[in-house]
């Protein structure tokens, strides 16, 4: 059974569905084009200042460890494993930026270094208490989007 | 990667504020490293069959501050440690009442150059040993005493002061001994094997990103050359296995055992990838 329709029997059955919760898309349900990844995958819009934290927080997004971004100027260390995000909205669509945040291995290739917020592809020996889980929350993945796209030249 | 952000010093982030951020630095330094007049090779042309055309010391990736505390032996803080071992070398335990210079007797002499061509091949247990498991085969044959579980007792120091006596020796491991060349085999493979839930392997980050910043941290080729290498973030020896399992925790796997078949494989390997470079035992690291 998939953790999205886990996720959906235990709400029903607990009697507190809530229409995020039910609408949520399991990580191996994501449906990849060659536009990206079209559907929202909670039904919710992302919170710009929410995926800000996300994105500086080391437990979450950590994204800073390997992305150097202009707009955060005042946090400490940027890596520049990856490229800098200054004006990624310009680059890419919300379709893409979602897409490359949930499975950055569809949008660029196995090999990228980058890993995958909302997906099961992950590595081996995956630590016991994390087996089966993503590294962010559906939620979390469009609240980045959303803040991802606030980064305009 | 939680952890990675944690090795911050003082200095590091009056740099980083001062550089700010669009002025990463991300090269080696084009700096020699003498340590007590001594130069050591901390470049060398990599041997055949390996990914970089140049082997690079951890040292070149360092601060300028870390790079001094190297360079003296009377700052370097590991060099405690390393006084331990040699005190530990002169001390009678086990049944047998015998000390490791009671067999060995002046490591200056016996011991040099031996710790730059480890992983060796043991055909009594039928696998590669490093200098740890080797002083472990001492103890309990030769001594009569306990093995050290890992990193406790003397191990860290032992093992420091032996590698010590090949301070500025070029590492070099035979790998036509015994089974050494299926174990370089494994330990590769694992060095490419992506783990955890960042689905990251060895090279993703000291192959692929080699001389980037993953956030506070100038990524090097990862060498082993150093080990024990003294951690300022921990102000202790840090032993190789230690350092394998933190980076394997960090890419959110579970870590093999210390000693265990994939280490040691992994050992080899890594050992082969710094061929060339002077042992620094002990170096000095964030
Ligand atoms: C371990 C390193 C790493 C982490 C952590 C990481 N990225 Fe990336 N990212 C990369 C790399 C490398 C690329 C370039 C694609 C490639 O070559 O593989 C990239 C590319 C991107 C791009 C496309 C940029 C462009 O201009 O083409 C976006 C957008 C992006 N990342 C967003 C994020 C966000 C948001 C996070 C955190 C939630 C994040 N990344 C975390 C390594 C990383
Ligand atoms: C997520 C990134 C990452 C991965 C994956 C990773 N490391 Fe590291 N490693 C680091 C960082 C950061 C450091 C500290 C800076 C440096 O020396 O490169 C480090 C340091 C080291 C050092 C110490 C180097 C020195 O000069 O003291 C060794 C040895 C090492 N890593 C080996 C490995 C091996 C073997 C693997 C795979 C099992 C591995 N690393 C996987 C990030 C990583």
């Amino acid at each position: 059974m998939r953790l999205g329709t886990v996720i959906a029997t235990l709400a029903i059955a607990s009697g507190v569905a809530t229409a995020a919760v039910a609408a949520e898309v399991a990580p191996g349900d994501v449906a990849f084009t060659d536009d990206g990844v079209a559907m929202s995958l909670t039904g919710t819009a992302g919170d710009p200042d929410e995926g800000a934290k996300v994105f500086k927080n080391k437990k979450l997004g950590n994204c800073l460890a390997c992305h150097a971004n202009t707009a955060m100027e005042k946090e400490l260390f940027h890596g520049n494993v990856g490229p800098v995000l200054d004006g990624v909205a310009g680059r890419y669509s919300t379709e893409q930026l979602r897409a490359i945040v949930t499975n950055s291995k569809q949008m660029f290739t196995q090999d990228t270094v980058m890993p995958g917020f909302y997906s099961l592809e992950v590595g081996k020996d995956v630590t016991k208490d994390l087996v089966g889980k993503t590294i962010l929350a559906a939620q979390q993945v469009e609240d980045v989007v959303a803040y991802l796209g606030t980064l305009k030249e | 990667m939680n952890n990675i952000s944690l090795f911050i010093t003082g200095p590091v982030i009056a740099l980083a504020l001062a550089a700010g951020i669009a002025a990463v630095k991300a090269d080696p330094v084009d700096d020699t490293l003498t340590i007590d007049g001594k130069e050591m090779i901390s470049r060398a042309k990599a041997p055949e069959g390996h990914p970089f055309d140049e082997v690079m010391s951890g040292w070149l990736f360092r601060t300028a501050e870390t790079r001094a505390l190297e360079a003296d032996t009377f700052v370097n803080p590991g060099m405690l440690e390393v006084e331990e071992g040699g005190a530990i070398w002169n001390t009678v335990e086990g049944t047998a009442g015998k000390s490791c210079a009671s067999c060995h007797g002046d490591a200056a002499e016996s011991m040099k150059d031996v710790g730059a061509n480890y992983p060796k091949w043991d055909s009594d247990s039928g696998r590669p040993i490093n200098i740890e498991l080797q002083i472990n085969k001492c103890r309990e044959k030769n001594m009569g005493a306990e093995p050290y579980a890992f990193d406790k007792g003397g191990q860290k120091a032992l093992t420091a002061y032996v590698k010590h006596q090949s301070l500025g020796t070029p590492v070099s491991i035979d790998l036509g001994q015994g089974e050494m060349q299926n174990w370089w085999d494994r330990g590769k493979e694992l060095y490419y094997t992506r783990t955890g839930q960042l689905n990251l392997s060895c090279a993703s980050c000291h192959e692929a990103n080699m001389g980037k910043m993953i956030r506070a941290d100038h990524l090097s080729q990862g060498q082993i050359n150093g080990f024990p290498t003294y951690r300022l973030k921990q102000g202790k020896l840090i032993s190789v296995h230690n350092r394998f399992r933190g980076c394997i925790r960090d890419t959110r796997a579970e870590m093999p055992k210390a000693f265990s078949d994939e280490l040691m494989a992994l050992e080899v390997y890594v050992t082969w990838r710094g061929t060339g470079l002077s042992v620094e035992t002990p170096a000095v690291r964030q």
